[in-house]
């Protein structure tokens, strides 16, 4: 895979994974974003979760989940995706309009800083303390298989 | 890449009621909304009885070019296949022979292909002599831009009725529809 499919799904990830709220208060350091038109959506469906029983077995439907999407367009012909889970349309659109602008080379580096990164750091930073708290509440069982 | 439809529900069942109503009373123009701006190889009407049509389990085939492939592919997700396995065949050209286009079988005469002809004009009152189910007397209608032997082959498919194509021509916003039925008299 090429470096740019990683860091547009690094991107698109942390967008989706955040929320409209904690993105709208990062662009008040960002650059204005460009305009842009609607293609599709935003949108609200279900999307099919598909699971692997066992290692062997094959794809079974898992459950239903409900995902919003969109995809816009800026004026150079751009196109930005989003597929968000929830029914938050505004951030679904957000994260298409920041899809967009970030595949522009130009605004790239000044919203990846601005935006992205904090993002990921926030996330990170929820990941590391929700890993202390379980730690804290971890409890070792002995057995008579590893008592020997 | 162009928007779809404005508002995809609604835009969509106006439209599907529109091809419903061309296709029960054959060779009587239907005039569809403004408001869609497609790739310059469609026409409008061209553009929303395929967005109306197509989805995800309609093979498409057209000849209306790379920008109008990306477009069709984008809003109708539909896949595409040749003119023989294609459940929507879009002419925007030269069209296929009508007996190359699939044409169902005696048990599944819905399976055959309906062909999507865009032409340069469609009007009624003049033109074509148009009998057959869902016309009282005769309907007249005169299409421009079709190729020369198109009212021959219709008149060949109707030896393997009920298997056939059904055409849908469009041009510019209007709409008119040939069920595999009728018979199409010249003059």
């Amino acid at each position: 895979m090429s470096e740019d499919i990683k860091a547009r799904r690094r991107w698109m990830g942390l967008l989706a994974r955040s929320s409209h709220n904690a993105i709208r208060a990062r662009l008040n350091d960002a650059p204005p974003l460009p305009p842009h038109s609607r293609l599709r959506g935003p949108e609200t469906g279900l999307v099919m979760l598909r699971g692997r029983a066992g290692g062997d077995g094959s794809a079974f439907n898992l459950s239903e989940m409900t995902v919003t999407r969109c995809a816009v367009t800026l004026e150079d012909g751009t196109v930005g995706h989003a597929y968000v889970a929830g029914r938050d349309r505004q951030q679904a659109e957000l994260a298409a309009v920041l899809d967009a602008a970030l595949q522009n080379a130009a605004l790239r580096p000044a919203l990846m800083g601005a935006v992205v990164e904090p993002l990921a750091a926030q996330e990170a930073e929820h990941r590391a303390r929700e890993a202390r708290k379980a730690a804290a509440t971890r409890v070792q069982f002995f057995t008579m298989a590893n008592m020997r | 890449m162009r928007p779809g439809f404005t508002d995809p529900v609604q835009d969509a069942q106006s439209c599907f009621r529109a091809v419903l109503e061309a296709m029960s009373r054959p060779g009587r123009v239907q005039v569809l909304p403004d408001g869609l701006n497609p790739p310059a190889a469609l026409h409008p009407a061209t553009a929303a009885v395929l967005l109306t049509l197509a989805d995800a389990e309609t093979p498409l085939h057209h000849d209306a070019g790379a920008e109008a492939d990306s477009w069709l592919r984008f809003h109708c997700g539909c896949p595409l296949a040749s003119p023989a396995d294609a459940a929507f065949v879009l002419a925007a050209g030269q069209p296929p022979a009508i007996s190359a286009l699939a044409q169902g079988s005696d048990e599944e005469p819905e399976r055959g292909a309906t062909l999507i002809l865009q032409v340069s004009a469609l009007e009624t009152g003049h033109g074509w002599r148009l009998t057959g189910p869902g016309i009282a007397q005769e309907h007249r209608l005169w299409v421009e831009g079709l190729p020369p032997g198109f009212v021959a082959e219709w008149r060949a498919q109707r030896a393997c009725f009920p298997r056939g194509v059904d055409v849908i021509l469009c041009a510019g916003h209007r709409i008119a529809a040939l069920p595999r039925g009728i018979r199409i008299e010249e003059g």
